[in-house]
């Protein structure tokens, strides 16, 4: 069955790059544009593993992280941050927030995809 | 646009310019003295997508001009930096910067390193006084990093952490790392101890995979440690109580497994063990596996490793920033719904074209109808109304998509006001109006070239220097305005200044000497101020560096009209100018009236027509020679005939029953235009002509007339210019 | 002409594949000829719309299935006897750089197809008035025929200003 990822992102271009990267390794992806959205969209599935942004509007992406960690469905979700910033506080944050991983943009296709199934199983 | 790469390149521009206007838009907020969370956000966030993006796509001088941005930007987020003017002005330049970074990326030309260089320096200032925070939680960070000089089989004190049998073991609950075998790796193995911590589990991570991912170095040889709950209490601990010690046979460094255990770091004890040399054991990872997928760099430097779960307070100083984020939210929801697609404007520039062949169907078929004169309510008629119904709203909805509001333009206008300010050393404001007005994407586009000409004048001869505006009792700082409205079916663009005014004597003076009026011209102030659209006049003494680039307003007002728009001017001495610029909601259709000359037919647009006359020759009084007039409502208006002004025939024709329709180009002015027989009055399409041909002098534009021939469609602006060409020059022209 | 033949030997045993096409057409009494590759599609000759203050051989604008195609009349435009068109004229519409044009000429003649070697600078003597338009030209079975510069017969600015 193929892995499925939800990837949260306010840059369009970042969610077609994703898309892009990971459609054709047989991921199904579903987008979402920021943490609220991100959320939103959680209501309708339970995907495998999540990718999210840290800045967004609305919900950012530590806001979101703890957000998914609070519900019952995806306390345990892997979630990946791909991020610009590779400051370590920046990690640290995540990490405290509940972020399984980090992967730093621009990313590349095959690092993505690995990070992916480690985390997904 | 096979390549997907290239059209997601492609869309992360046309997002650009959107971030751009988002960050501009706020940086507006900012020098207007909004310094609130959101605000900052907003802009750190726009720039920090598009370095996002840049960087995906090699973009590096934008990536690095963004980065500086970002990080001054990210200094005043969270409170390290003042928002002064001076900064939020750096800002703004800064902002051009980017917006020719991405247009040069786009175009892939060449870029002026030297000015963003200067920029980065100008920035990097601020950056400065921030750094030493940066670089303090890196710092902090190092704990999570391993040494295995410690935990090494060789390590003196590690043979009394435990034994490698395991079940007598005692609790590991308080050890910093597994217990160390004894025993050394073979060659062509790598040992690697882990054993996670609880929060392992809550961030997600699975064991099971990690142990999965060795796997796929070699073959592992597996060994679980279980360290069993003394009593009740610790059931709820279990997650720290499982360890793993596996041996894998190997050709692998150290470091892909520091890879594979990445996100791991931190969240549980590991360590690796080379079988190989010892100094390879806690190899940093290699820097180019890092530079993607890059996780906690080891540090060659041994530190003892600290309990990791106490790791420092992870989110000090910013408490603030996160706090304030979910009241946010609520406000900006409603905005966001609309879902929206994106669609290659060249489809629908063809839907614009489908709809432009429907108009001209349904007029071919009401022809067809109206000439087999079927009764007015049968169900034939009926039926062609609604379809004539139907056919407006869909060109209506058409015209919808391709409308916009002209806030991008306004901010492009922005730019040239600061720049323009800048070069002539004027302090000016420019404030807008109507942001959300919208209109045709491609009159956006091309009112982009006569507004910033307007708007250079206006900043370069339209304020008075800073000195006359204080001797004068005005504020120091000179405004601008730029407006827009839909007002009766069309859209109003006003520029306006509160400058000098136009200087009329000045203007009149260059005019005489240029020999565009008769030196015993009489004209009134409003006629003087139309001298400024004539083709050769410029106002400035000297050409300054500013506005002197070529273009004059006659040129402005050729390519308003090229829009099918009108441009008034408006002056009081001592107030200011206005310029007011009308054009047509929708570019692609028009009404008009079809009317022949000399066999040629022709459409002139309806909101130029004031009346339609049928003349006698009585009607019409040689006043000069080649120079006729009609007298309407006591009022002498200047008599064209259009057969002649479009070279079309000679000399005027007075037939019996000559047409004529009075026009009104521009407010206050009529022209008289004789044409032989006026044929219908409906909805033309608008064709352009100057792309295929070329710009016709008197003609807007082309259609295509129910017959399928086509027909030019006047342009009574220029038109009326010629009648008064015709008398300014009229001697000129009878002598030759 | 044995000078030609000899060309035409050279070119027969090397080069097949640099063979271009050409579509030639006929003026009056000369054959004239342009890239197949700029012609987009030939069509019948129909009525213009004159436009005001174009020059004398602009013949004005048709209508190509909803866009406004401008027909340059080639005779006039290369300085020959002006005629009236006819029904059987036909229009061959060009792509020059971004510019799609119609040009009337009395009928199509042929596809042509030689080497861009066989083609020839055109000769000095005949730098006349009406030289710039011709860019090179070649004799095939006895007839002469003149490759057109597209680029040149477009009205430009000024004289479409003019």
């Amino acid at each position: 069955m193929n892995i499925s990822v939800l990837a949260v992102d306010d840059s369009r271009t970042m969610r077609d790059m994703i898309t892009l990267a990971l459609s054709s390794e047989g991921f199904d992806v579903q987008l979402a544009e920021d943490g609220e959205h991100g959320l939103e969209v959680l209501d309708g599935m339970e995907p495998d593993v999540i990718i999210t942004d840290i800045n967004m509007p609305r919900l950012d992406g530590f806001g979101f992280i703890d957000a998914v960690r609070a519900r019952d469905d995806t306390k345990t979700t892997p979630i990946l941050v791909l991020t610009t910033e590779s400051s370590a506080d920046l990690k640290t944050r995540a990490r405290d927030a509940g972020a399984t991983g980090w992967i730093v943009k621009p990313f590349a296709q095959d690092k993505l995809v690995r990070a992916l199934r480690m985390v997904a199983g | 646009m096979s390549d997907p790469m290239q059209e997601i390149m492609a869309s992360f521009f046309i997002e650009c310019e959107e971030l751009h206007e988002a960050l501009i838009d706020a940086l507006q907020s900012m020098a207007d003295g909004e310094h609130d969370a959101e605000t900052i956000n907003v802009a750190f966030r726009a720039v920090h997508s598009i370095k996002g993006g840049a960087g995906a796509f090699g973009l590096d001088e934008l990536v690095a001009f963004a980065h500086q941005f970002e990080t001054v930007m990210d200094a005043c987020r969270a409170g390290d930096l003042e928002i002064t003017d001076d900064l939020v002005q750096l800002f703004l330049r800064c902002g051009d910067m980017l917006s020719d970074l991405i247009r040069c990326s786009r175009d892939g030309e060449e870029f002026d390193t030297a000015a963003s260089e200067a920029l980065i320096a100008e920035l990097s200032t601020f950056a400065a006084e921030e750094s030493e925070e940066e670089d303090a939680p890196e710092i902090d960070f190092q704990p999570m990093t391993l040494s295995l000089d410690d935990l090494g089989g060789d390590a003196p004190d590690a043979a009394d952490l435990g034994s490698p049998s395991l079940p007598d073991l005692p609790p590991l609950d308080n050890l910093p790392v597994a217990p160390p075998e004894p025993e050394q790796p073979e060659a062509g193995q790598l040992l690697v101890r882990f054993k996670p911590e609880p929060e392992l589990y809550e961030s997600g991570n699975e064991p099971l995979y990690l142990l999965k991912s060795l796997a796929d170095l070699g073959q592992c040889h597996i060994t679980p440690r279980f360290d069993p709950p003394k009593s009740v209490d610790d059931l709820n601990s279990f997650g720290d109580r499982l360890a793993w010690e596996i041996r894998i046979d190997t050709e692998a460094t150290p470091a892909a497994v520091n890879e594979i255990f990445e996100f791991a770091t931190g969240l549980c004890h590991f360590e690796v063990v080379s079988g190989q040399s010892e100094p390879d054991v806690v190899e940093p990872s290699e820097p180019d596996a890092h530079a993607e997928l890059s996780g906690p760099v080891p540090e060659d430097t041994p530190t003892p490793p600290p309990p990791i779960v106490a790791a420092p307070d992870p989110v000090p100083p910013k408490p603030a920033q996160k706090s304030d984020k979910p009241a946010a939210p609520a406000a900006k929801a409603a905005t966001k719904s609309s879902p929206t697609v994106r669609v290659d404007l060249d489809r629908i520039e063809r839907l614009v074209n489908l709809v432009g062949e429907l108009v001209i169907n349904q007029a071919m078929l009401s022809q067809s109808i109206a000439e087999e004169n079927i009764p007015p309510n049968s169900p034939v008629s009926a039926g062609l109304d609604e379809f004539m119904q139907l056919t407006r709203n869909i060109q209506e909805s058409v015209m919808m998509i391709r409308a916009q509001p002209v806030k991008s333009l306004f901010q492009r206008m922005s730019r040239i006001v600061r720049e323009a300010s800048a070069a002539v050393d004027k302090s000016v404001r420019l404030t807008t109006e109507g942001e959300t007005t919208e209109i045709d994407k491609t009159a956006i586009e091309s009112l982009a070239d006569p507004l910033t000409h307007m708007i250079r004048n206006a900043v370069d001869h339209g304020l008075e220097p800073t000195e006359t505006r204080i001797a004068n009792g005005k504020p120091r700082q000179g405004e601008i305005r730029l407006a827009a409205a839909h007002r009766s079916g069309r859209v109003v663009i006003e520029v306006s200044d509160d400058g000098g005014g136009i200087n009329r004597q000045k203007v009149l003076n260059i005019a005489l000497a240029k020999g565009l009026v008769p030196e015993d011209a009489n004209l009134s102030d409003s006629e003087i101020d139309q001298l400024l659209f004539l083709p050769g006049f410029s106002t400035a003494d000297e050409v300054s560096s500013l506005s002197g680039r070529g273009v004059g307003m006659d040129v402005v007002k050729t390519q308003i009209t090229a829009l099918g728009g009108r441009i008034a001017i408006e002056s009081t001495a001592g107030v200011g100018t206005k310029f007011t610029i009308s054009l047509p909601l929708t570019l692609a259709v028009l009404d008009g009236m079809v009317v022949t000359v000399a066999g040629e037919t022709l459409v002139v647009p309806l909101n130029a027509i004031v009346e339609t006359l049928s003349l006698t020759e009585n009607d019409l009084r040689h006043v000069g020679p080649g120079q006729v007039v009609l007298c309407v409502r006591e009022k002498f208006v200047p008599v064209l005939d259009l057969g002649k002004e479009l070279g079309y025939r000679s000399a005027l024709a007075f037939e019996k029953d000559t047409i004529a329709l009075l026009i009104s180009p521009e407010e206050g002015k009529l022209v008289a235009v004789l044409v032989d027989t006026i044929e219908d009055q409906r909805q033309v399409v608008i064709k352009g002509l100057q792309e295929s041909y070329g710009r016709v002098r008197g003609v807007a534009a082309a259609t295509i007339l129910g017959d399928g021939k086509i027909a030019l469609i006047l342009d009574a602006s220029d038109i009326a210019a010629s009648a008064a060409g015709v008398t300014f020059d009229a001697t000129q022209k009878e002598a030759s | 002409m044995t000078n030609l033949s000899e060309r035409e030997n050279v070119t027969v045993d090397t080069s097949r594949a640099e063979q271009t096409e050409f579509l030639s057409f006929r003026i009056g009494e000369s054959e004239y000829s342009v890239e197949i590759m700029a012609v987009r599609e030939i069509r019948g000759w129909t009525r213009t719309t004159s436009l005001p203050h174009a020059p004398r051989f602009v013949r004005g604008v048709i209508n190509l299935r909803g866009t406004v195609l401008p027909v340059v009349d080639l005779a006039m435009r290369l300085g020959l006897e002006e005629t009236e068109p006819e029904e059987r004229n036909v229009i061959i519409v060009v792509d020059v750089g971004t510019r799609v044009m119609g040009l009337r000429v009395d009928a199509v003649s042929d596809i042509l197809s030689f080497t861009k070697d066989q083609l020839q600078p055109p000769p000095d003597v005949a730098t006349s008035a009406k030289a710039p338009f011709v860019k090179a030209l070649t004799i095939l079975d006895d007839r002469m025929v003149r490759l057109l510069d597209l680029e040149v017969v477009l009205p430009t600015g000024d004289e479409i200003a003019a």
